[in-house]
Parts: structure tokens; C-alpha cells; sequence
């Protein structure tokens, strides 16, 4: 039963197995099966909120944060199953094999974040990975288009290079450590010579810097977020980045030796992902890859709350994923709406959007200020209290002052081109683009992602206090 | 705590913040659109008449803040639910509550295309307006003034001028852009006290560093609301695009929560930075002023002339403040009020022209005096009362700032003294334009004189300009011990630094 979030998805992707193995299959069978395993892993995943355990030889435990993610995940993955469970631009032979695979990535992500052993971290994080480089290219590429290939090549070459990275650096802790547990880590990196233990664990930090699009990892956002279909790239753009949050905290509590040197580094590269992906954001037309760039700047922000290198920054930090992904998930919910064949989307293309189709323009209006961060969205609160977190944890540091103050310029950078796609979906006219048509379920999806944006940026205490709690279980 | 007088009955300030907001909430389940219009109306006004208790309650022999409401909200951070109202916001609140349903009269006709979603972002903005000047808590205080700019940009971006998207993202960024180092002030603040109540960050023993920095930030945010020389480029901007009933917001409203924030926060938690850099300040007044006067001179768009005139008279109340005496800072609460009053009704005269000629040139309105008779005589004691005649309101609070101006500084009363003239000239050349006209006034015989909407719409603005006018005794009683308080504080605080020195 400890595993019971697990069981229910991977009873799913084994369905969606049996499912691919039928020549003719109705669509809306498939879709509504998919929907169905959503829904069912989500409801697993609040049923085992608070049950703990510990597997498979203690390198698999279930706990209160290994759980709090887990549900997270299974909310991601049914969100974004069910707005984008039309899969326009996804052959229709090919979707049994798709939901198999983004099954396995949430299950993947699902076992990542209960792993506290290297091996099954790496297992895990392949798993999920592997899933994902696969989704990429599905495309349908009747139109000629050989986008999504060029997306999936890059996706895989440079996801092996990251985990070739984290695999070094595994490597380097277990020879200075002599175990792969992350609890007998923790003690042994004390006693490691420097910088050995630094480099080993920044190496391993790498790889997941990479699922969660921090600089100098960042490379390959733009181009898969535009490649894959818009449905893969509202999933690629979330829930991953939930299991990278996820351990990235866990590996940042094994800091060798309270060692100033990862906090300046962190810093470096958090202030560098939200410059380069602010500045890079402000030039883009396509949606898609204007949210990419948006996304790496979000993952300088979360890095704040890693820096800390305390309980309360880290559990602001989930907070402020938790955020993400809601307002995010709201964007790409507008996108594969109005988007009539699964093509990418201009930011043109939004135009008139508050004339044909009202609530989609309400609701990715809210997503964008949002992720903007006007108050009083979650997206705010969530930047408040890390400038707030940073600036206290350094005390009287002018260092960290200055990087709070870069920070909240960010703030005023990122505004711009969030603002330009706002005006564009309320202030223009439709010209001669038609009616974007979106049925019930998704827009009461979207109304309910509204109503979370607003409520968690108004009444955090309560999320505070989960994550706080989380967080608590696992230092 | 105990600069708090908790309301015990009924919230009545929560009440009035988020009865709007509420009444927002029902438009989106009923978007007809004369339902929109009778339903803001209605509740403005229900706003404006509920907001009476609030004088009538007033206890003006105290520097408190009364009507409190405090509630924890977010303990992990320290932030609280406060609200409160003292002798300075009280004015800014009634201004705000009672201006708003004649900006929805004044929207009645002018607004024609998607009428909910207009009616929703007025009452939002009200809910943030009101939130500004009550909050209590920073960190409550600043998603209010950050919240507004989403309703304000769409009432610009929507339903603006031809340059609007110019306009509207202007006004947002500038704004935003200004704001943000307020932010990591009051972090910084907040670090310093361990608390986000306002009150309880006043009068601390912050180095003097701190508070240079810590004044120079809330400085740089509130200078562009008010918005001060040189940083007033966005008013223009957004002043000639945004539909009416957006124009006066801004001018009578949201340029005050600049000013506001210059006495609420900079003065009493910056004491020592605020003696230091006052000078500054003081020149930057007197350059806005001059600058605003011949400017607005050489204006032949009729909402821009007014646009720059409202940076000439925002000029006068920093003046005031900045020069921090009774009468400086009495004057600046008076013109805050009358500016509110009068540049409101100006705006509100512009778009009752632009309604008829859909033109803002002064050339195009010229010599309308002879068919709208009781247009121009609204027009002609607004403009009187712009530019500070006797008897109007602007008159009582200009001359307060120039007295208390003359007790500390007379070279820099004499440098202010051309503003006041020049803002003569440019009323009296609007004035004459309009009323008269040349030789070769365009055929004005088409247009109707104002209808009885129009004539409520401007009547109460009239009764200010007067009533402030002639008897302003019961308005400064009403502020006077709250500023008295923070005068009286300031200058002990620099008397006790002079003594330790």
C-alpha cells in the first residue's frame, strides 16, 4: 500500500501496453482511459499522503516529502492530461504508446523523489527521462515538419551528457564516501578532502540543474519546448521540474562542511538563469519558447530558496515550484486550446483571444500576471518570501543584498513580454481568426487553476506549513 | 500595538475595501451590460454612503489610527492583517469613495464597447485604492498598490486613444519598475524589526546608511506615482489615452499614493535621511512646477494641458511636505484633496467635449461658450479654481504651502511664485479658447449643451471647489492633530540627534 501512487500509474502505463498492441482502437476510448488513470493516480496520491514506509533495502522511502511530491506530480500529470487529452497534432495509431510513455516519466519522477540511494536515484531519473525523450519526437510530422526530430535528438544528446555528469560525480562520493545512501553521505562528505566533495556533489546537482533549466543547463529549452507538441511541452514544463526541485533539495542538504563556496555558485547561476532567461524572453514570437525562456529564469528563483542552505528556504522553495506549475499549467492549458491543430503558436496568433473565447483570455491572463508576479497571485508571494528568505539568511551581507536587488529587477525585465501577450489577448482584434472552441471539463480545469493561483497567493500559510513540515521530515 | 484603536463592531473598512471586489464578482455571473451600469453605480454609491460613518466616527483629538482591524494572516513572515485610518488617509479615503460614482457617470456614455469588463476593472481599482491608503501592514499595503496596475493597464490598454498600447505599457512598466526596490526596502525593514506593521517600523534607531538607502528607495517609487520631476514622462502618456473616467482615477487618485507615501512611510521611518535629502527634494518641487507650468502652456491638446498642469500642482504638494512645517504639510494634505477635486472635474469637462467632437484639440473646441452655456461655466470656475483664484479650493491650499515656504526658505517661495502665475496663464488661455475662441472658430452649432447626467456629474465637484474654498476650517480639523503628532515627532527626533551629536 506505501506504494500505492506508483502501482496505480504504472497500472496504467501497463494498460496503455496491452492498449498499443490493438490495430483499431476508438479515440475517445483511448483518451478517456488516460484521463481515468489521471484522475485515479491523483486520488492514490492523497490517499498515501501521510503513510511512511521505507524499501527495498532503505534506499526507497516513503515519506511526508516524498509524498507531498508525489501528489504534486499526479495533480501535474492529470492537469495536464486532461487539457491536452485531444493530442491534436499526435498520430492517432501512435497515442496508446504516448500515454505509456508519459506515464512512465511520471512514474519515474514518482520513484525520484522517494529515492535515497544513488543507484535508484539514477534509475529512477532515467526512467523518467528516457520516457520523455521518446515523447518528444512523436510528433506528427504528416505536415513535413522534421521539427520534433531535430527536438528529440538535442533532448537526448544533451540529457545523456547531463547524466553523464551526475554519474561522475556519483562516482566521486561513493570513492570518498564508500556508500551510495544519501543519510551515510551526508556524514561522510564531513570528513572528505576538498574540493573534492564540492565538485562531486555540484557534478551530481548538474544533472538535475538540467531538468530544471538552470545555467549553464539550460541550452536545450527553447528548441524542445518548440519541437514537441504542445501537450509534451506543457507536461515537459512542469512536472519534471517538481522531481528536480525534489532532489536538488536533498542533495543541497548534503552541503559538505557548511562551505560558503556552493552558496556563491548557486547565487552565480541563479542570477545568470534569470538574467539570460528574461533578457532572452523579451525577443521571442513563439509562445512556446517565450515560456521556455520564462521557465529558466523561474529556476533562478528557486535556486534562492536553495541557498539559504535552511528548512524554511527550502520549504518556500516547494512553494514556489508548487506555484509554477499551477500558474504554468494554466498558460499551456490556453495554448493547446486555442492552437485548432496542435501547431505552434505565435504570440500573433493570440490576437482578438478576449473576443473569441473570453474565459481562455481570463485565465492566461491570470497565469502570465501570475508568473509575473503581480500580487496578488501566487507567483508574488512566492517571490516575496524568497528575497525575503535570501536577504535574511545572509544578515548584514551586502552580496546577498545586491542579489536580492538584481532579483527583483528581474522582476521588472520579466514583466515586459508577459505584459506584450496579455495586450495582445485583450487589447487587439480577432481580424479573421476564428472562434477558439474549448470544451467544459477544460475550462472548469482552468477555472480551478485559477482559483488555486489566487488562493495560494493569498492564504500560503497552510502550503507554508506542509512544505515546512516536509521538509522537516527529511533534515 | 498601541497606536491602534481596534474597531471592535462592525470591519467597517474591510467592509468598504471588499465590497467592490464583491460587486466585481457578481458582473462576471451577469454581464448585461445596463446591468453593469446601474449595478457599479449602485454600488459606488453604496460604497460612498457607507464611507460617511467613517467622518462622522472620526475622533479628530487623535493621532491614532482608528476603525483598526488587525488579524493574523501570515505568521511564518510576521504579516498581519491591519487596517486603520488616521487624520491623513481619512481625507484620501472619502476622496476616493466619493469620486467614484461620478466616474461611472461620466463612463455612461463614453464607454460603449465591452461595458462588464470596464465596470469590473473601476471596482477593482477601487478596492486596491482604498487597500493603499488604510493598509497597515507593508506587505498588505504593497500587493494593493501593486494589484492596482492590473485594472488601471487594462482601463488604459482597452479603452484608450489611438497610442494606447505605447500608453498602457508605459505606465506599467515605469510604475512597476519603481516599485520594485520598495519591495527590497521593506524586506530590508522588515529584517531590521522583525515585523511588517507599519507603525512599528516609525521612529527606530536605523544607522544613517540604511536610511539614506531605504529612503532613496521608497523615493524612486513614489516620485514616479506622484509622479515628480523628472520622472513624470508616463503621465502625459497615459493621461491622453486612457478613456475618461480612467483619467480622473489617475489624476485625482492614484497621484496621491505617492504623495501619500512621501508622509506615511519616508517621514517617519527616514527621519534623519528625509533632513538630509529635503533640499533635494525641495528644488526637484520647484523644477516640476516651472517645468509643468510652461509646458502645459505650449500644449494644444486639451487633456495634455491638464496632464501637465497636474505635474505643477503635484509640485506644490511635495513643496509642502518636504518643507516640513504645519502649514507646508497642512497645504500639501489640502492640495492633495483639491487637486483631486479640481483635476477631476477638469478631466471629466475634457471628455464631455471629446464626447461631442471626438477631439481633444484645443482648435477643434474653440468658441463652444455660445452653444453650451452651462458647460463653459463649469469649465470657467474649474479653471478659476486650477489655478488657486480666492475663493476656490486650490487657493487655501497653495497659499498654506507658500506661507509655510516663506517661514523656512524665502528664495525657494520666490522660485516657486512664477508656477503659480504661469498656472493662470495656461487656465486663462484654455479658458479663452474654449469659451471664446478666435475669429475663425469651426461651425460649433451642432453641439448640445450638457444633459442633466452631465450637470450631476459635476455639480459636487462645483460644491468642493467652494465649500473647500470658503470654509476649509472643518477639512483641517480633521487632519490637523495627525499632523501635528508627526511634526512634533520629527522634530523632537532631530532636536535628540542634535543633542547627541
Amino acid at each position: 500500500m506505501a506504494i500505492l501512487p506508483e502501482l496505480t500509474v504504472l497500472t496504467g502505463a501497463a494498460v496503455f501496453f496491452v492498449l498499443s498492441l490493438f490495430k483499431r482502437l476508438e479515440a475517445t476510448q483511448v483518451k478517456n482511459t488516460a484521463v481515468g488513470f489521471g484522475v485515479l493516480a491523483l486520488v492514490a496520491a492523497v490517499i498515501s499522503l501521510t503513510i511512511e514506509a521505507s524499501l527495498f533495502f532503505d534506499s526507497y522511502r516513503v515519506d511526508f516529502f516524498s509524498q507531498l511530491f508525489k501528489l504534486m506530480i499526479a495533480f501535474g500529470l492529470a492537469v495536464a492530461v486532461i487539457f491536452g487529452r485531444e493530442l491534436k497534432d499526435i498520430d492517432e495509431a501512435v497515442r496508446p504508446e504516448y500515454y505509456l510513455f508519459l506515464l512512465l516519466s511520471g512514474l519515474g519522477l514518482m520513484m525520484l523523489v522517494s529515492s535515497v540511494e544513488l543507484i535508484t536515484i539514477f534509475v529512477a531519473l532515467e526512467l523518467s527521462s528516457f520516457a520523455l525523450y521518446l515523447l518528444v519526437p512523436m510528433r506528427s510530422d504528416a505536415k513535413g515538419m522534421r521539427l520534433q526530430m531535430e527536438a528529440g535528438i538535442k533532448y537526448i544528446l544533451f540529457g545523456v551528457m547531463a547524466t553523464g555528469f551526475m554519474l561522475f560525480g556519483m562516482s566521486y562520493i561513493f570513492g570518498l564516501t564508500g556508500t551510495t545512501y544519501l543519510q551515510d553521505i551526508v556524514t561522510g562528505l564531513q570528513q572528505a578532502p576538498q574540493p573534492a566533495a564540492l565538485f562531486a556533489v555540484l557534478m551530481v546537482m548538474a544533472g538535475f540543474f538540467f531538468k530544471l533549466a538552470v545555467f549553464p543547463m539550460h541550452f536545450w529549452v527553447p528548441d524542445i519546448y518548440q519541437g514537441a507538441a504542445n501537450e509534451t511541452a506543457g507536461f515537459i514544463a512542469t512536472v519534471p521540474k517538481l522531481g528536480a526541485v525534489a532532489l536538488l533539495i536533498r542533495i543541497t542538504t548534503l552541503n559538505p562542511g557548511g562551505d560558503m563556496t556552493i552558496v556563491y555558485l548557486l547565487m552565480f547561476l541563479a542570477l545568470c538563469s534569470m538574467f539570460y532567461g528574461n533578457l532572452s524572453a523579451l525577443v521571442q514570437t513563439d509562445v512556446k519558447r517565450m515560456l521556455g525562456f520564462s521557465g529558466i529564469s523561474h529556476a533562478g528563483f528557486i535556486l534562492l530558496g536553495l541557498l539559504t542552505l535552511d528548512p524554511g528556504g527550502y520549504a518556500i522553495a516547494i512553494y514556489y515550484i508548487a506555484g509554477y506549475v499551477v500558474m504554468n499549467l494554466a498558460c499551456f492549458l490556453v495554448l493547446c486550446a486555442v492552437s485548432r491543430e496542435g501547431e505552434n503558436l505565435a504570440i500573433e496568433d493570440l490576437k482578438g483571444l478576449h473576443k473569441r473565447q473570453p474565459a481562455l483570455a481570463f485565465i492566461l491572463a491570470v497565469g502570465l500576471f501570475a508568473l509575473a508576479g503581480i500580487p496578488p497571485f501566487v507567483g508574488f508571494m512566492g517571490k516575496f518570501m524568497l528575497l525575503t528568505g535570501a536577504l535574511s539568511a545572509g544578515g548584514e551581507s551586502t552580496i546577498y543584498l545586491l542579489v536580492v536587488i538584481l532579483a527583483a529587477i528581474n522582476t521588472a525585465i520579466a514583466l515586459y513580454y508577459y505584459l506584450s501577450v496579455v495586450r495582445v489577448a485583450y487589447t487587439t482584434d480577432p481580424e479573421d481568426r476564428p472562434e477558439v472552441v474549448v470544451d467544459g471539463l477544460s475550462k472548469a480545469v482552468g477555472v480551478m487553476l485559477v482559483v488555486l493561483i489566487i488562493i495560494m497567493g493569498t492564504m500560503p500559510t497552510r502550503i507554508i506549513a506542509l512544505a515546512d513540515s516536509a521538509v522537516r521530515v527529511i533534515m | 500595538m498601541d497606536n491602534l484603536i481596534i474597531n471592535e463592531g462592525f470591519p467597517l473598512l474591510s467592509f468598504l475595501i471588499f465590497l467592490p471586489l464583491a460587486g466585481a464578482l457578481v458582473m462576471l455571473v451577469f454581464p448585461g451590460e445596463s446591468f453593469a451600469r446601474y449595478w457599479t453605480l449602485a454600488v459606488t454609491s453604496l460604497v460612498a454612503i457607507c464611507s460617511l460613518p467613517l467622518v462622522s466616527g472620526f475622533d479628530p483629538t487623535t493621532a491614532k489610527y482608528q476603525f483598526s482591524e488587525f488579524h493574523l494572516w501570515i505568521p511564518r513572515f510576521h504579516i498581519n492583517y491591519v487596517l486603520g485610518m488616521d487624520g491623513i488617509s481619512v481625507l484620501l479615503v472619502m476622496l476616493t469613495t466619493l469620486i467614484m460614482p461620478f466616474c461611472v457617470l461620466a463612463s455612461w456614455k463614453y464607454i460603449q464597447k465591452r461595458v462588464a469588463p470596464f465596470m469590473v476593472c473601476m471596482l477593482i481599482m477601487e478596492t486596491s485604492m482604498l487597500g493603499v491608503f488604510v493598509a497597515l501592514d507593508f506587505v498588505l499595503f504593497y500587493i494593493f498598490w501593486e494589484f492596482m496596475l492590473i485594472p488601471m493597464y487594462l482601463l488604459i490598454a482597452i479603452w484608450g486613444g489611438p497610442r494606447k498600447v505605447y500608453a498602457s505599457i508605459k505606465f506599467f512598466l515605469y510604475t512597476l519598475a519603481g516599485s520594485i526596490l520598495l519591495l527590497v526596502a521593506i524586506i530590508a525593514l522588515y529584517l531590521k524589526n522583525g515585523s511588517f506593521f507599519i507603525p512599528d517600523m516609525m521612529w527606530q534607531q536605523y544607522s544613517f546608511t540604511f536610511q539614506v538607502l531605504v529612503f532613496l528607495s521608497f523615493f524612486l517609487a513614489f516620485a514616479i506615482k506622484v509622479p515628480m520631476f523628472p520622472f513624470h514622462t508616463w503621465l502625459p502618456a497615459a493621461h491622453v489615452e486612457a478613456p475618461t473616467a480612467g483619467s480622473v482615477i489617475l489624476a485625482s487618485i492614484l497621484l496621491k499614493m505617492g504623495t501619500y507615501g512621501f508622509l506615511r512611510f519616508c517621514l517617519p521611518i527616514t527621519p534623519d535621511a528625509t533632513f538630509a535629502l529635503a533640499p533635494y527634494v525641495l528644488w526637484l518641487s520647484i523644477a516640476g512646477i516651472i517645468y509643468g507650468g510652461f509646458t502645459a502652456l505650449a500644449q494644444n491638446d486639451m487633456k495634455k494641458l491638464i496632464a501637465y498642469s497636474s505635474v505643477g500642482h503635484m509640485g506644490f504638494v511635495t513643496l509642502g511636505i518636504f518643507i516640513l512645517n504645519i502649514q507646508g504639510v497642512e497645504g500639501a494634505i489640502m492640495q492633495m484633496i483639491n487637486h483631486g477635486v479640481t483635476t477631476g472635474a477638469l478631466f471629466l469637462c475634457v471628455g464631455m467635449i471629446y464626447e461631442r467632437t471626438h477631439s481633444r484639440e484645443l482648435s477643434v473646441a474653440a468658441g463652444v461658450g455660445k452653444y453650451m452655456p452651462w458647460y463653459v461655466t463649469y469649465l470657467a470656475f474649474f479653471s478659476l479654481s486650477s489655478f488657486a483664484f480666492p475663493g476656490t479650493n486650490s487657493f487655501i491650499g497653495e497659499f498654506l504651502v507658500l506661507a509655510g515656504t516663506f517661514k523656512e526658505n524665502v528664495w525657494l517661495a520666490l522660485a516657486a511664485i512664477p508656477g503659480a502665475v504661469l498656472a493662470a496663464a495656461y487656465m486663462l488661455r484654455l479658458l479663452q479658447r474654449v469659451v471664446w475662441g478666435g475669429t475663425n472658430n469651426p461651425d460649433q452649432s451642432y453641439l448640445k449643451d450638457l444633459n442633466l447626467r452631465e450637470i450631476v456629474t459635476l455639480a459636487p465637484f462645483l460644491l468642493f471647489v467652494f465649500w473647500i474654498g470658503l470654509g476649509p476650517q472643518p477639512f483641517i480639523d480633521l487632519m490637523h492633530t495627525s499632523v501635528v503628532s508627526l511634526l512634533d515627532q520629527l522634530h523632537n527626533w532631530q532636536q535628540q540627534g542634535l543633542a547627541l551629536r
